[in-house]
């Protein structure tokens, strides 16, 4: 039986594709809107909590690829449950301990608002804290991707850069990028959409293994 | 709750006072207040609410203005 009362209450959760929901948050710089991002990629990122072991080195492995992040138009926003106090004293304590400046806003989410608007609660990991969730925006608004981590895992960095990259060839040159693509590799043609576009493909100079799977160089 | 540009006692911070700053010498949107400051676009939308919350600056046809408010501590 459906629950009307349960459906109500849980809002539908945002999908690749679909615009991000707008928010306003208090942060560790100030109340941000994702509007105020218009222009710009951003990676918004939940971790469960300040003054945790698994979140420090995360955070301190955000700081570390934030210039490369900027170099793509990329901006970081965190999240957690936490006080906008609570975040002030743990960055302050990371760069005092482990000399490291988070250079990036974190929204304090006391009150949920965020973090149930993106679904960042997964009640059986945890009923109170954000598991560890990654949304990529796009500068026009647009969800592009969306990656779950449990609480025990920490995030690799090198891959959330790779995604970056990897959108934006996307967006550039209107390919793909295949399995385990860096930049430099191959990029994917998109395939054809009929056999006449079939048969014109394996002639167009692609590094085609078949009419389907076709690579090129950029 | 943080204010970046705007301080607890009513005055623009460092920030703040850069923004109205760069105002004052002609930028009037968000991105040319942000290339002349320096500031990420992001912080200087949120600052240019806040200064405009304070008083210290209008917004007339998308651009952004000194009050006489503004004005006074510049």
């Amino acid at each position: 039986m459906v629950n009307l009362m349960e459906e109500t209450k849980t809002p539908k959760l945002p999908l690749i594709g679909e615009k991000a929901p707008e928010f306003e948050a208090p942060t560790t710089q100030g109340n941000l809107k994702l509007s105020d991002y218009k222009g710009s990629w951003l990676i918004l990122f939940s971790h469960p909590a300040d003054f945790t072991p698994v979140c420090t080195t995360e955070f301190m492995a955000f700081a570390e690829i934030y210039p490369e992040l900027q170099k793509r138009n990329t901006e970081l926003l965190g999240l957690s449950v936490d006080s906008t106090s609570s975040h002030i004293a743990w960055v302050r304590n990371v760069e005092e301990k482990m000399g490291v400046k988070i250079p990036f806003p974190i929204i304090a989410d006391l009150n949920k608002e965020v973090s149930t608007l993106y679904g960042m609660i997964h009640p059986a990991q945890s009923k109170t804290e954000t598991v560890r969730t990654v949304f990529i925006i796009d500068p026009e608004g647009t969800l592009r991707t969306i990656l779950y981590y449990p609480l025990t895992t920490g995030r690799n960095m090198q891959e959330i850069l790779r995604i970056i990259d990897a959108l934006q060839t996307t967006d550039e040159h209107k390919v793909a990028t295949p399995a385990n693509w860096k930049p430099g590799d191959p990029v994917v043609v998109p395939p054809p959409k009929t056999a006449e576009q079939a048969e014109e493909r394996v002639k167009e100079g692609y590094d085609c293994k078949d009419w389907y799977l076709c690579f090129k160089k950029l | 709750m943080a204010m970046p540009c705007v301080s607890p006692d009513g005055k623009p911070t460092a920030s703040g006072m850069a923004t109205l700053e760069a105002i004052k010498e002609g930028a009037s949107t968000p991105k040319a207040i942000s290339d002349a400051t320096g500031q990420p676009l992001f912080r200087v939308r949120s600052g240019l609410r806040e200064l405009v919350g304070a008083g210290f600056l209008e917004l007339s046809d998308d651009n952004y203005l000194l009050t006489p408010n503004g004005e006074s501590v510049l």
